[in-house]
């Protein structure tokens, strides 16, 4: 166990962090009568659904178009949660009457279930700063409680990212304390909560087996067992009910939908982008210079549909090219894992995995960018560096979640939201950060703390806040971007061309995003 | 520890620092304003009559579309029935200046006549940017510039302190309730005082006067400062080598305020008078509603309205009122001080409050805001007199759909007066007895009670605002407690200021 940092929190430090909790507690209420997109109505029907009828028809039910599409622990949860509902009021629970309804009860019930699960998240940053001194626990709770990103997709949007960051936030907690099998325990359920998890297994089982299954073969091969049954139990329980109705394929094709496309209507800022842009001015070029090219038949949005292409000139994108590019992005943080299984770079290595498949991943919602940009904000407070990059990270994946709220209601909110976040970060990082790196530096001298390795990172001067001049035009470009694409493209272009402001911010939210990706990566290889 | 921490930032000297974090404060505070603008206005798909935000619109409506002469004067097109103007010019100017930004952006929303009752989601949301960007644009700086000028006078207050000073007063509840949830624009008036405050704070009276007169002509009701500012600068200027001059320089600066105001009006005796009979609605009764001030709550026993003409109403309303403020008046002619002008601005506010004709639930707000900028000497004060002025308005906000908001800002604003890190010294020394602790949280447990009792119960046949009488005797109660505390509290003040402002008047 690493050895405790000269400042540690007391009973008065946890009142700064309930003070925090609960001011964004209180804040979020306030938003319960804002914009709430279909996702709301998505999870009232599965209330009704998993209160009206038994499990075997859950993922038969096709009353609504959203059907359920979630792994069953989530449908269980909204089962638990439709307990409450019903007293609350029936009608949210009715599987017909309650269709689309949007009353005042409802609106209010399901905003506040957001509000509550997501104490599951605050447990998981508690449990993941307590290690901590208290100014980085406090920037953490911080950074995270008051994500603008959380706040727009959960509490805005509407969906429960929170929790289901909290669950993996546990599972993190547990692996730093060196408490694998809970870890692992813990990831499984998540798993059972929503499988686009499951992009960060690879790194799980690659550290487990190489942290847990170890101590010769027998003591090794017995834990790998044990992890095994541990693991299986889990998805026995999620799934064995569904295995026994035969249902399982239903299930699964619920899960995994077929055609869809490689990119969601609005791109999420990821590799993807590009590929489509240098196919568009290939083929501009090339039909230019006096080639023959046809122009593609079906759009990369929608599912693969016979042999025709949505690319003009370069190769047609499949899944399983996706998922070997994902694991081939992810390789060099599985060889770190293999190599030397450390607790404290578990959270660094899992954001990562999140960042490879939101780089590179099939049909990748830009929603998906909160799978990282949380538990980075764990790794953030670690050192200037990590916080330089952090600041960077979670402006640009904040701010490509701006389309979400499209409305004119929520602007203010969402630049607001933004705004704060970034002099949140400034103050935090620039005032407190810089000052305990200063007295852990000179902590350090004294006793070994393997907690903090700065003097790994080569920054210029890691005790200031500041940013190089690229860093700082590209987020000064953020800003031309959203005049360009709120004010100036309606002023000037009016209803031409309505594609192309969503797509300036995917392209210039990429770059940001492949930089950030390779940080993250040169970070990786770098340490030991 | 964030104090320790916070004084070795104080030693540094770094002047950015504090900035980021009044930055950070200010963006909060804005974000607040513009989630609780999610929520409903008052009269939101209610007609006839709807509520104050028809009003205003209504107002952005006529401004527009008909002369400044015909804003105050019926006719067919500006029936005064419905909604008339009876604020003075410059709220009429304003809702000019609002009327085109709307007019720009959704002229169906203000088109003359045929826009009435406009109800639309465009048309809420751009009239609830017009009160945000008022609100950044004129209480924001003024509250700002109010701590810097009155902080630099002290030294020695810790940054903490100002920093929480400037919370609470950027996040009082009630003002945030009644301007971007019910609808109204208090934020222009009362940032107009408290811009002339920090004018008066920082010696530059003959600013503050013009920025208090403008308030004057933004809403009538900051009349309910007048007396505080006619003391405490007649005072200063007696005190001056030259009073008469000193006077007289005042003097015009209001009448010139107030002739470049009032301009479209001063060409006829006629129309000027037609201005100011908008201005006085005495026919609308000496109170209103259930009001927590002493002719509604007395009216329980005394029938007022039937024992009286409202002529003799007026007289014994206006005499009653300038007797209890007489005092904080007179003790800042004899000993002006920023710290005593705080004081008389809260006290006087408060004898309008309680005595003046014609007082809404709403009108708590002006008491508030000389509180808010006593928070930090008076924090228990100014605790008690926010629950008690958010509880008085509990009703009317619960007619608006609020009670989320109310909740929410109620939770809030505990939360940062209790903030960690913060006005620790302060809380320390108003150390109470148990007896007096005690005290506290039966009538803090009443009035939670009186919140739920009002959510769920409905009240008996025979007495149908029953609960509103309650709540209303429970903060009148208050109300008075506190306001013969802070009367107290300033004329203690002239004891301690009496000794140097002696020497002063020798040299």
């Amino acid at each position: 166990m690493p050895t405790k940092p000269p400042t540690t929190s007391t009973s008065k430090n946890i009142k700064d962090l309930i003070f925090i909790t609960l001011l964004a507690f209180f804040f979020k209420i306030l938003l319960i009568p804002s914009y709430h997109s279909t996702d709301f109505e998505v999870h009232r029907h599965w209330l009704a659904l998993t209160h009206s009828l038994p499990l075997s028809h859950w993922y038969l039910d096709e009353t609504s178009p959203w059907t359920l599409d979630y792994p069953p622990f989530f449908a269980h949860f909204e089962h638990f949660l439709s307990f409450f509902a019903n007293l609350v009021d029936p009608i949210i629970v009715d599987l017909h009457k309650g269709l689309n309804f949007d009353g005042p009860s409802v609106i209010v019930f399901q905003r506040l279930s957001v509000i509550v699960s997501e104490s599951v998240l605050i447990y998981g940053v508690y449990l993941l700063g307590r290690k901590c001194g208290f100014r980085e626990r406090v920037l953490m709770w911080v950074l995270v409680v008051w994500s603008p990103g959380l706040v727009i997709v959960d509490h805005v949007h509407f969906q429960y990212n929170g929790f289901l960051l909290g669950i993996l936030l546990v599972s993190l907690a547990a692996l730093e304390d060196r408490n694998d099998l809970l870890g692992g325990f813990v990831f499984a359920v998540l798993l059972c909560f929503k499988h686009l998890f499951a992009v960060a297994a690879p790194v799980y089982f690659v550290y487990l087996l190489r942290h847990y299954c170890r101590g010769g073969v027998f003591k090794g091969f017995g834990r790998l067992v044990m992890m095994g049954t541990v693991v299986a139990a889990v998805f026995v329980v999620a799934y064995g009910p569904f295995v026994y109705y035969g249902q399982i394929q239903q299930v699964f094709s619920r899960m995994f939908p077929f055609g869809r496309g490689l990119c969601h209507a609005y791109w999420a800022p990821n590799f993807w982008v590009f590929y489509i842009i240098l196919d568009k001015v290939l083929s501009v070029l090339l039909v230019k210079m006096g080639f023959d090219i046809k122009a593609p038949t079906a759009s990369f949005t929608g599912g693969l549909v016979g042999d025709s292409s949505p690319f003009a000139v370069l190769p047609t994108v499949t899944p399983l090219a996706t998922l070997i590019l994902v694991l081939l992005a992810m390789s060099p943080c599985l060889y770190k894992a293999w190599k030397n299984p450390q607790p404290r770079m578990i959270t660094r290595w899992v954001a990562y995995a999140y960042f490879c498949g939101f780089l590179f991943g099939w049909h990748v919602h830009e929603k998906a960018s909160l799978h990282f940009v949380i538990p980075l904000a764990i790794v953030a407070v670690q050192s200037m560096d990590d916080a330089k990059h952090y600041y960077l990270m979670s402006i640009v994946s904040s701010y490509s979640l701006f389309p979400l709220l499209y409305e004119a209601q929520e602007y203010p909110l969402k630049v607001l939201l933004l705004t704060l976040h970034v002099i949140l970060m400034w103050y935090g990082f620039s005032s407190q950060l810089s000052k305990t790196v200063v007295s852990n530096t000179s902590a350090q001298r004294k006793k070994k703390d393997d907690n903090y390795d700065l003097k790994k990172n080569s920054g210029t001067n890691p005790r200031k806040f500041t940013l190089n001049w690229i860093e700082k035009s590209y987020l000064s470009g953020l800003l031309l971007v959203e005049v360009w694409s709120q004010f100036l493209h309606p002023a000037f272009l009016g209803i031409r061309l309505p594609f192309l402001p969503l797509m300036m911010i995917s392209i210039y939210c990429a770059f940001g995003m492949m930089y950030s990706w390779m940080w993250q990566l040169h970070w990786i290889v770098k340490s030991h | 520890m964030v104090r320790e921490m916070e004084k070795t930032t104080m030693e540094k000297g770094d002047y950015k620092n504090s900035a980021v974090l009044f930055l950070c404060i200010s963006v909060f505070a804005l974000l607040v304003r513009v989630a609780v603008s999610l929520h409903p206005y008052s009269g939101a798909g209610n007609p006839p009559k709807y509520g104050d935000f028809e009003a205003q619109r209504h107002w952005m409506e006529i401004t527009l579309g008909l002369p400044p002469q015909e804003w105050y004067r019926n006719s067919t097109i500006n029936d005064l029935s419905y909604w008339g103007l009876d604020y003075p010019p410059l709220t009429a100017y304003q809702s000019y200046v609002h009327g085109l930004l709307l007019r720009y952006f959704h002229p169906d929303s203000v088109s003359l006549y045929s826009s009435r009752g406009h109800e639309s989601y465009l048309g809420k949301l751009l009239m609830r940017w017009t009160v945000l960007l008022s609100d950044a644009l004129i209480f924001f700086p003024a509250v700002l510039c109010f701590v810097t000028a009155y902080y630099s006078g002290q030294q020695g207050t810790h940054k903490n302190n100002i920093a929480w000073h400037t919370t609470i007063i950027l996040l009082s509840p009630c003002l945030i309730l009644i301007d971007h949830g019910h609808f109204q624009y208090n934020c222009i008036s009362l940032g107009l005082t408290v811009g002339a405050i920090a004018a008066i704070i920082s010696g530059k009276e003959l600013v503050g006067s013009s920025l208090f007169c403008l308030a004057l002509n933004h809403k009538q009701m900051s009349a309910y400062f007048a007396p505080a500012f006619f003391g405490h600068l007649f005072g200063k200027c007696l005190r001056r080598r030259n009073p008469y001059i000193e006077v007289l320089k005042l003097g015009l600066v209001v009448l010139g305020t107030f002739a470049v105001v009032w301009w479209p009006y001063l060409h006829s005796l006629n129309s000027f008078l037609e201005v100011l009979s908008r201005l006085a609605p005495f026919e609308r009764g000496i109170y209103e509603d259930y009001v927590a001030n002493f002719w509604c709550t007395t009216s329980i026993m005394i029938k007022w309205k039937r024992l009286f003409t409202t002529q003799s109403l007026k007289l014994l309303s206006l005499s009653a009122t300038l007797f209890t403020c007489l005092p904080s008046v007179v003790q800042q002619i004899r000993y002006p001080s920023s710290h005593g002008f705080l004081y008389s601005l809260l006290n006087s506010a408060f004898s309008f409050y309680m005595f003046s004709f014609q007082v809404h639930e709403k009108s708590i707000l002006l008491p508030l805001l000389p509180a808010s900028l006593l928070a930090l000497e008076e924090p228990s004060i100014f605790q008690w007199l926010i629950q008690f002025a958010l509880l008085s308005m509990f009703p009317l906000l619960c007619r608006d759909k609020l009670v989320i908001p109310y909740a929410a800002l109620y939770g809030i604003f505990i939360l940062l007066y209790n903030a960690p890190g913060w006005k620790q010294d302060a809380r320390e020394r108003s150390s109470t007895s148990t007896a007096k602790s005690l005290l506290v949280a039966v009538i803090t447990m009443i009035s939670v009670l009186l919140h739920v009792i009002y959510l769920t119960i409905s009240p008996p046949r025979r007495y149908p605002f029953l609960f509103e009488a309650i709540i209303m005797l429970l903060c009148f109660s208050q109300f008075i407690a506190v306001a013969v505390y802070t009367n107290k509290k300033q004329w203690m003040l002239s004891k301690q200021h009496s000794a140097p402002m002696a020497k002063e008047k020798h040299l």
